[in-house]
């Protein structure tokens, strides 16, 4: 996500970095290669102008010149830029004290506003509200259905009715929270082309009657220089709050969310990251700011931590690593606790520096923990727990069990046998030692 | 009919409305300079055909400039055409022949919400049209409702329908559709994928996979891959095309949401670099909302 417009500013940033002095001529040529990277991102040609003119100015003015190390101080420039573009704070999602709290959702066809739908009543139901969906999409064929499917993964209710008025629809969804003591309503509207005027007009009307606490633009993270002409038409019909971008888990380097942000003035609140219905992040735009120019996003790793793991199992693993009584089944624990943070991708992008190549040609395999839970899941509860009793017949048990090879089961073996002997090594040495992760 | 084309024509006019009125704008009356290449690049970017596509389009024209001096506006339009036509004429060559085997087996893939259910709906609405008997298959088992969305448009387009259980495995789908049609002695299958990330190595593995087992029946099957491309789509679209192409054997494109003001730029550097023809633009949500790419046409109307 966002990695490749790092990737590109990541070579410019350096040269500028290498230089002890800056002139007038070599800040220029970094500026047309950022102008560039940011063309070929998406991020539209008026927005990139801009942006390029505001850094150029902070650049060539007294703040850099006077800096003993100048190349730093245009990429901290760039930084604060690029974060002053996608909006400095977050907003959050409020619903004020409106019950229920409605919010719609609207944009083009195939934005992805009925997947997100379910994602946003998963992520607020998480936060202890208790939300309805409401199918307000009459034109797409079996769009109504969708809905209905994706709420009843997550146990959401569903308001729909066969009826061709997506008015009365929302107006009677509303209703039936308010009597079903339901605080929070997502509104699903059909996909429109902002020029279609009597489109338009629907959800603006749809709007002007149930006066939602809050209306979200959901925009494809891969729409080119064409965002800025929906989301202004969008923002002038609905004068909506804030944007959610979908589709961010592709390679699309996202100038789209710049442009949006920067034509429109409304926050982004929300990226989507995936099929799966826990997959959407609230946005921070310092922090992708960060995660863009190669800084890591730090913060929102250790929250992603502490969101997941439990304090306690890693409490009394400490435990068991100071006594060495550390066995395949703590092992087994700990990938569980890994997977739970989500694609190991997505954490290594987070990790500062993980812009290098090195580390972004590291193709990661998430198949290759899926063969490793495997391994341990065919193996008995005497074998996790000492290993050495695994013989050559219990090998290919083992093997055969989980679907892979004898050389596989070996691999893993060894590298247990290297991490416990380390941790020993660790352990006399006397330092202290927190949640060896295994890799 | 005349409904059709009235809207085709509409469709294609916003588009031309907005690159060609600019350019004119822009170029009229004014020498060649480098204000006015400039602002040339803005246009271009604008449609999305991607920075190095610009550059060489703008290449051609001040070269030309510096050779004669002075250009004219016409001159500009002609360069322009020029460029943006010998990229299309070249990828069309690579264009499949006309339907000749029976079952004529016809994939369509891409990302997902391009528009690829509502497309095999009019494709199958055109096919039956013109005769032609059309099973479609229900391989998107994944994404809720995409069976019963493609049901409607079988019974709008009178086609025939083979489907699974959601979650099933979607080559074994395919697998099945196959079979039938050649039981049934149908003329074209359409077969619906469900849209992936072009990112996720997983699911691009599972396309080729569906794509496999066809062949193992018809060893020519798919006989046409169809990538369904979004018009608003930026530079990504390149992106997308390629990681398609490398997975599956892409014989052409379909343009869908042009009825937008998003010009679709993107075909441009598709078909420079991939040489993969556009086949089919869409312009709207009705069935007959769906026209066949003509390159030439497709340049005249946008430069005329």
């Amino acid at each position: 996500m966002l990695q490749e417009l790092g990737d590109k500013l990541d070579g410019v940033l350096r040269k500028l970095k290498g230089h002890g002095k800056l002139t007038e001529k070599n800040i220029a040529d970094s500026m047309r290669d950022i102008r560039r990277a940011l063309l070929e991102a998406d991020v539209n040609y008026k927005v990139a102008k801009q942006f390029i003119n505001d850094v150029e100015q902070r650049a060539l003015g007294q703040e850099v010149i006077k800096s003993i190390t100048p190349g730093q101080m245009v990429v901290k420039i760039i930084h604060d830029e690029l974060a002053k573009l996608m909006g400095e704070k977050d907003v959050p999602v409020n619903f004020g004290n409106a019950l229920p709290g409605v919010l719609m959702l609207c944009g083009l066809q195939g934005s992805g506003k009925t997947t997100l739908a379910g994602k946003l009543a998963f992520h607020f139901r998480k936060k202890g509200r208790n939300p309805l969906l409401v199918a307000a999409d009459i034109y797409r064929p079996a769009a109504i259905d969708q809905l209905k499917l994706v709420g009843n993964a997550i146990n959401v209710p569903v308001h729909a009715e066969d009826i061709q008025d997506a008015l009365t629809i929302a107006k009677n969804g509303i209703d039936y929270a308010r009597k079903h003591m339901m605080d929070t309503v997502i509104i699903d509207t059909a996909g429109r082309l902002h020029i279609d005027e009597k489109m338009m007009q629907e959800v603006k009307n749809i709007k002007n009657t149930v006066k939602p606490s809050e209306i979200l633009f959901v925009a494809d993270a891969m729409t080119g220089q064409d965002a800025v002409k929906s989301a202004k038409a969008f923002a002038e019909y609905l004068d909506f709050d804030g944007v959610v971008l979908t589709k961010m888990d592709g390679d699309a380097r996202g100038g789209a969310a710049l442009s949006i942000r920067a034509v429109t003035n409304k926050p982004i609140k929300f990226i989507s990251t995936g099929e799966k219905v826990e997959q959407l992040e609230t946005f921070h735009p310092d922090r992708i700011a960060s995660r863009i120019l190669g800084m890591g996003d730090v913060v929102s790793l250790v929250e992603r931590a502490q969101e997941t793991i439990d304090q306690e199992k890693a409490a009394t693993l400490e435990k068991r690593l100071r006594r060495q009584e550390f066995t395949l089944e703590d092992f087994f624990d700990q990938l569980q606790q890994i997977k739970k943070m989500g694609p190991l991708q997505d954490i290594l992008s987070m990790i500062p520096g993980a812009q290098n190549k090195a580390l972004k040609n590291l193709n990661v395999d998430e198949g290759a923990l899926v063969r490793v839970e495997a391994i341990i899941n065919s193996m008995t509860t005497d074998e996790r727990r000492s290993p050495h009793i695994i013989n050559g017949s219990r090998r290919k048990r083992i093997a055969r069990g989980s679907g892979t090879s004898v050389q596989e089961v070996n691999r893993l073996l060894n590298q247990f046998t290297m991490m416990r002997k380390m941790m020993k090594q660790m352990n006399r040495g006397g330092g202290r030692m927190r949640m060896p992760l295994g890799f | 009919m005349l409904n059709v084309f009235s809207k085709l024509s509409k469709g294609l006019a916003k588009t031309r409305a907005g690159l060609v009125d600019s350019i004119s704008t822009v170029v009229r009356g004014r020498r060649i300079d480098d204000n006015v290449l400039d602002e040339l690049e803005e246009l271009l970017i604008l449609s999305d055909v991607g920075i190095d596509t610009a550059d060489k389009i703008i290449k051609d024209i001040r070269d030309r400039a510096r050779r004669e001096g002075v250009i004219s506006e016409t001159d500009v339009m002609t360069i322009l055409k020029e460029d943006i036509v010998s990229l299309f004429v070249h990828s069309a060559e690579h264009a499949p022949s006309t339907v000749s085997a029976r079952p004529h087996v016809i994939s369509v893939v891409g990302v997902n919400g391009t528009g690829k259910t509502t497309t095999i709906g009019k494709l199958a609405n055109r096919f039956q049209q013109q005769g032609a008997k059309v099973l479609l298959a229900a391989a998107d088992t994944f994404r809720a409702a995409a069976v019963d969305q493609l049901h409607i448009w079988a019974t709008r387009s009178h086609a025939d329908i083979i489907h699974s259980q959601p979650g099933a495995d979607p080559a074994s789908v395919a697998f099945d559709a196959l079979k039938a049609a050649i039981s049934r002695e149908v003329d074209i299958l359409l077969i619906d994928t469900a849209g992936r990330l072009h990112t996720k190595a997983n699911l691009m593995a599972e396309l080729s996979k569906i794509h496999n087992v066809l062949k193992r029946h018809i060893p020519e099957a798919p006989h046409e891959v169809l990538l369904v491309l979004d018009a608003t789509t930026g530079q990504n679209g390149l992106s997308q095309a390629r990681q398609f192409a490398q997975a599956v054997h892409v014989t052409g494109l379909v343009l869908t949401k042009l009825d937008g003001t998003a010009k679709g730029g993107i075909v441009f550097s598709i078909a420079r670099e991939l040489n993969i023809p556009v086949r089919y633009i869409g312009v709207g949500e009705g069935i007959d909302d769906l026209a066949e790419f003509n390159a030439e046409s497709f340049v005249e109307a946008l430069f005329q």
